[in-house]
């Protein structure tokens, strides 16, 4: 069969088509996406019914897939690593319940924070849930590694994580499809249908069962084809890679034979035997993953009294940030090469909110309206929007977490800060926004709360909001009152008109909520271009 | 044989449809490759750049090394310059000379063309005009491709081919366009190497 050329992203979602997937669930984040998107634009995943649409949040999709594992169906769950944050409840408890249809809960890490707010390592949640972890060094394993993951999870009825990182997830590569395409599983009970009742007695006895299920998954792993024991001559060191990290120390070696032994790590928890023969036959060990130093902290213990482990702690590799061949070349003890230096002259090109931008307007009109007042009262959220914290706005002053501008300025004017304001956009809120507005509510905080209505989840490439068309009947719905809902267009020519507006709505001591609507200029060029193509 | 391509440029300037092109021609000669993006926050108008590596052997890291790039393919000449540290003492440069100016404080475009200048072995060319003899300025980034096409180690015809192939849901006069947009390029470059 030839080759496909497929990002990790795409190869992890043929993966799932041809293992007799039934359904996944995803908001979308960076650099998760384009799972979900590969699905959605499948014929095959069309024509077989697959469930593919966008989740309000990424806990809201990790519920549905347990619902559909529990129907005995085949689904995979897909988040950025902080959308694990909002699902944390369902996963964790999800390792508790267990599966019965196979489940894989891909979560997409961003060493670097190339687009995100943290680089937290997505590794720490399955060893604190006690679910096996897979983690891929290419894009052929991501995609082999799906058909496993669903064995695995059926046949040990646990959910499986599987972790990448920006680099996989957005690099291509060839990939071969495997020729045994998997049928879906007919609907199928759970056998116990007291599985899924997480009361205190039952919950105490499915944890003992998952505890005793952990060896199983050690010894598992001891036998995993995605750890690998490469033997080498030279004791002096034994190298434990995980994940992508695995080729940035082939690279470092053109015929691709590394002198000393290496144990290449895919599948968690940790092959104790592996690790252990390691242990034995090497001086020192050095470990290389991606991420935080999980494997380097669990080998050195706290004290750190036993085996000499070299990685992110003691400085042989950065403590932070994405690895590179050249990090690793380092920390090999082999030579660093450097081209020529960057010019004095070359300058930072930042992202910036695009030209024609609705939400240009809408911050020109807040700044206006704002600027009698002191500085710092504009809590914003997650989205292009956040990018009106860069000059020349300057006009934000909080981007956190999905949802926090509405709580936080809530917080800040409980706290005396009033006018407070709350800068959010239509998908940020359904996510997770209308919860907080509720709060603000029934407290009736003296909080304006812009919603910037651009009809698409914008940052991500234009996915369908799950708010089109909803907002002020939620809002009317939570309790906001009427005369505070007010809609304007974001256009210069409305400048002075909405400034007015804001002004009126900031003076209420009460909730009020702005919904500046106007549709992303990149989602008009998007539907255009279509519109052309099909005629 | 081996290549390891730094494609740069801003955000919507064409860089991927250049490594979709260049990625083609090597799959259809049996090579392998390994092509990694940018996607999410930098696409808004920021600086983006792909690692394109193309290979008759196996390939390891998605990532070129520092110092070991054979080109950099810049559609932007201030984006050529960021990237010089992956560039080895060997390598060439192929830039436009056109700059993309959507900050405030872009450097004189005269002080950035010294620079490409100092580099030991560049193309410079206006990609932009280039293209619009040819046919269209959207064309800037498949004039840069045949600009860098005498350095790719592979034939022409191949590029040709998989530019056929790339375009071909777009009609004849498309694809002929663009394949007088990569002559222009591989004409300019042939003569100023």
């Amino acid at each position: 069969m030839q080759k496909l050329l497929l990002l990790g992203d795409e190869a992890i979602a043929q993966g799932a088509l041809d293992s007799g997937l039934s359904g996944i669930y995803a908001y979308p984040g960076t650099p998760s996406t384009e799972i979900t998107e590969f699905i959605q634009n499948s014929t095959f995943a069309h024509e077989n019914h697959i469930h593919s649409s966008w989740s309000a949040n990424e806990k809201t999709a990790m519920e549905s897939a347990l619902g559909m594992s529990y129907a005995g169906k085949r689904t995979m769950v897909c988040m950025k690593h902080v959308g694990l944050n909002v699902a944390a409840d369902p996963f964790i408890n999800s390792a508790i319940t267990g599966a019965n249809g196979g489940i894989i809960v891909v979560s997409a890490d961003d060493p670097s924070m190339h687009s995100s707010q943290n680089e937290q390592d997505s590794r720490f949640f399955g060893r604190f849930a006690l679910v096996p972890i897979l983690e891929p060094s290419h894009q052929q394993e991501a995609y082999d590694m799906v058909c496993y993951g669903f064995d695995f999870s059926e046949k040990f009825k646990i959910p499986v994580l599987m972790r990448i990182t920006t680099r996989l997830a957005h690099s291509r590569s060839g990939v071969e499809r495997r020729k045994d395409v998997r049928k879906q599983n007919d609907l199928k009970m759970p056998t116990d249908l007291r599985q899924f009742v997480l009361l205190p007695n039952l919950a105490r006895k499915r944890y003992k069962n998952l505890l005793k299920d952990h060896s199983a998954f050690v010894a598992e792993s001891d036998l995993s084809p995605f750890n690998k024991y490469i033997d080498g001559a030279d004791k002096s060191k034994g190298i434990i890679v995980c994940g992508i990290a695995y080729n940035y120390l082939l690279e470092n070696y053109p015929d691709r034979v590394v002198p000393h032994p290496v144990l290449k790590i895919g599948q968690y928890p940790l092959p104790r035997t592996l690790v252990e023969k390691m242990a034995d036959e090497c001086d020192e060990i050095l470990v290389i993953e991606e991420g935080a130093p999980m494997v380097e902290e669990l080998l050195k213990g706290y004290l750190g009294r036993g085996i000499k482990v070299h990685g992110r702690l003691d400085g042989t590799l950065p403590r932070d940030g994405e690895l590179n061949p050249n990090l690793v070349a380092v920390a090999l003890g082999k030579p660093d090469t450097y081209g020529l230096p960057v010019p004095e002259l070359v300058v930072g090109r930042p992202p910036s909110l695009c030209s024609g931008c609705p939400h240009i307007d809408s911050y020109y009109a807040l700044s206006e309206t704002l600027s009698n007042l002191s500085n710092g009262r504009v809590f914003s959220d997650i989205g292009c929007y956040t990018l009106g914290a860069l000059k020349p706005y300057e006009a934000i002053n909080s981007c956190v977490d999905m949802g926090a501008s509405i709580t936080m300025a809530k917080g800040a004017a409980d706290a005396g800060l009033i006018p407070s304001v709350a800068v959010i956009g239509d998908s940020t809120f359904t996510h997770s926004g209308m919860t907080g507005l509720l709060d603000a509510v029934n407290d009736k905080s003296p909080i304006t709360v812009m919603i910037l209505d651009n009809g698409t989840t914008a940052m991500t490439g234009g996915q369908d909001s799950q708010a089109f068309g909803k907002i002020e009947d939620i809002c009317r719905g939570l309790g906001v009152e009427e005369a505070h809902i007010r809609i304007l267009k974001p256009l210069k020519k409305y400048h002075d008109e909405n400034v007015a507006i804001m002004k009126e709505e900031l003076a209420y001591k009460g909730v009020s909520v702005i919904i500046p609507r106007r549709e992303c200029i990149v989602a008009i060029d998007k539907r255009i271009r279509e519109k052309f193509r099909n005629k | 044989m081996k290549k390891d391509i730094i494609l740069a440029g801003v955000g919507g300037q064409g860089i991927i449809s250049i490594a979709a092109i260049i990625g083609y021609a090597a799959l259809g000669q049996g090579m392998y490759l390994k092509q990694s993006e940018v996607h999410g926050m930098s696409q808004r108008g920021g600086d983006v750049m792909s690692n394109l590596r193309i290979s008759h052997n196996e390939i390891a890291s998605d990532l070129i090394p520092f110092g070991q790039a054979d080109m950099i393919i810049s559609i932007e000449p201030l984006e050529a310059l960021r990237y010089l540290p992956y560039l080895s003492s060997e390598g060439w440069v192929i830039t436009n000379t056109k700059p993309f100016n959507n900050i405030p404080n872009y450097p004189d475009p005269v002080l950035i063309m010294e620079e490409i200048g100092k580099v030991p072995h560049h193309i410079a060319l206006d990609a932009d005009g280039l293209a619009k003899e040819a046919g269209s300025t959207k064309a800037a980034n498949i004039v840069i491709l045949g600009a860098a096409s005498p350095f790719l180690g592979m034939a022409y015809e191949k590029i040709e081919d998989a530019i056929r192939f790339t375009f071909r849901k777009k009609g004849d006069k498309v694809i002929d366009l663009n394949l007088n947009a990569l002559k222009a390029g591989r004409d300019f470059a042939t003569k100023n190497m």
